[in-house]
């Protein structure tokens, strides 16, 4: 099948899909048809193609894309000049011969675990349309599981790559922090953020992640290493691995169809051990301050001129976040290099450790609060209680979904830093057993 | 870390917001709390974690 015939047909389903899931704020037909043109062209001409020709993706509407404002969810943002040039990850993927097909919806200003969106309308569950896609990822997520795209570009911060994937039963990479290259992204806390793919198979995630790899001088947080190729080494199998399950902070709270994925997860692994993160919830709360305390000052100026053309749920939490004491962000840095200290500790006599990524399954849209270990609690805010120990020390992971009852969840399959080999191995293994797949959605 | 009491909450939000020249609409002003409350609580939970004076922040500056 033609390169331009699959972008065809992809903008063909997009069209039809889209309205009800509303996973896209904007669809590049002339670029995705002319990229996908001379694909064919070089193919019939016998050049070379990348690894990814002709694949269709989508990208967070956080990354810059060349003649779009960079909306970042936001109504403020409307107004900013189209990008110049594309984000870095963008262009990395369109070397590789991938093909742009559109931006994609999020949380605003990616402070949202929800995928509701106040301006851009709210990003649904393809597997239930009255249920949340989660975010901020959340068109990113939600266009992968309807079948609209295979594969699209996300960022997390305190899990809002994992949280979607979760939500809607597909893949996700949130790779070691500095990893991958955030030039040309929209930010929200330096300290924390990170892009990565999300795809319907790890294969998809590990093509994508080795394509995206490199150092770049745009990005002085992103690292200088050697690529490390993820692919020639997917099928190596999980077998030999030091594989635990995340005890203590990670249990608790769990709904049960979250312990029937943990459960199947570990039981296809040969899991015997569970660990504890030591001071994981700790941990947590350090990542939620630096997050509200840095995403705050970003917007600062925004708080003091535009504080009306914010979502009012991301609105009063950064006027919360201004507000917080820098003694208290001082310290929640300090902890940070401890409790990563102490985790990696836990790496020198385990090679990954499996933990949820959501405490539920998608909730319903406009859902307020949930029940988390006993207590009512609000909804936002709390998702992230699994995902964000772990960000806060950049470790990597994949989110690896499990289909179960109501709706799939996803597991987190951590790994040390700049292991994302081990972690993309551990799903592909658990792929070839049936455990984690991604669900097509019943009515598309 | 000692937990603020209502009162001093509010004095301390609309202090706060005055020297940051941040509008607060009173409509908004419950929400900013109720979030205020909840960071400062979670920041407890670290604010007393004991380490030493030489502790090093996770980032790192090169000159």
């Amino acid at each position: 099948m033609s390169a331009t015939a699959i972008a065809g047909d992809t903008l063909t389903r997009i069209a039809r899909l889209n309205p009800a899931i509303n996973a896209f704020t904007a669809i590049l037909k002339e670029r995705a048809l002319a990229k996908a043109q001379a694909i064919d062209q070089t193919r019939a001409q016998g050049g070379p193609l990348g690894p990814l020709a002709g694949v269709p993706f989508a990208a967070k509407n956080l990354f810059d894309i060349a003649g779009l404002p960079t909306l970042a969810g936001s109504k403020i943002n409307r107004e900013r000049a189209p990008a110049t040039r594309d984000a870095s990850a963008v262009r990395r993927l369109e070397a590789a011969d991938a093909v742009l097909v559109g931006a994609l919806n999020i949380g605003e200003y990616a402070y949202d675990f929800t995928g509701e969106n106040v301006h851009d309308g709210d990003c649904r569950n393809p597997h239930d349309l009255s249920r949340m896609s989660g975010g901020s990822s959340s068109g990113a997520a939600a266009a992968v599981a309807g079948g609209l795209v295979p594969l699209s570009l996300g960022s997390d911060t305190n899990g809002s790559i994992r949280v979607p994937s979760s939500f809607c039963g597909i893949f996700g990479l949130k790779p070691t922090y500095g990893r991958l290259s955030r030039a040309g992204t929209f930010p929200f806390v330096a300290s924390l953020d990170h892009v990565g793919p999300l795809a319907r198979c790890a294969r998809d995630l590990a093509l994508a992640y080795d394509a995206m790899q490199g150092g770049d001088t745009d990005d002085p947080v992103c690292a200088d290493r050697p690529v490390e190729m993820v692919t020639p080494v997917l099928d190596t199998g999980a077998a030999g691995l030091r594989i635990a399950l995340a005890g203590g902070h990670f249990r608790a709270g769990v709904f049960p169809e979250v312990r029937t994925a943990i459960a199947r997860v570990a039981a296809a692994l040969g899991i015997k051990a569970e660990i504890e993160l030591p001071e994981a919830r700790r941990a947590r709360a350090a990542a939620y301050v630096i997050t509200a305390s840095e995403g705050a000052a970003l917007h600062l100026d925004r708080l003091r001129q535009r504080a009306r053309d914010l979502d009012p749920a991301v609105r009063d939490r950064l006027i919360a976040g201004a507000m917080i004491p820098a003694a208290l962000v001082a310290k929640a840095q300090k902890f940070r290099r401890w409790y990563r200290a102490r985790v990696l500790e836990i790496f020198e006599h385990w090679d990954a450790i499996v933990a949820p990524a959501t405490p539920c399954s998608a909730p319903a849209l406009g859902q307020q609060t949930f029940v988390l270990d006993k207590v009512e609690m609000a909804l936002r805010p709390n998702i992230g209680v699994y995902t964000q120990p772990i960000s806060f020390i950049g470790l990597p992971v994949v989110a690896a979904p499990v289909p179960v009852d109501p709706l799939p969840v996803a597991v987190q399959i951590i790994a040390a830093p700049w292991r994302e080999d081990i972690a993309l191995r551990i799903a592909r293994a658990l792929e070839q057993t049936g455990v984690v797949a991604a669900p097509c959605p019943a009515h598309t | 870390m000692k937990n603020p009491d209502s009162d001093q909450l509010d004095q301390f939000i609309d202090a706060t917001a005055g020297l940051l020249d941040l509008p607060i609409e009173l409509a908004w002003k419950k929400a900013v709390k109720g979030h205020l409350e909840v960071t400062l609580r979670l920041a407890a939970s670290f604010a007393e974690f004991p380490l030493p004076d030489e502790a090093e922040p996770a980032p790192v500056f090169v000159a």
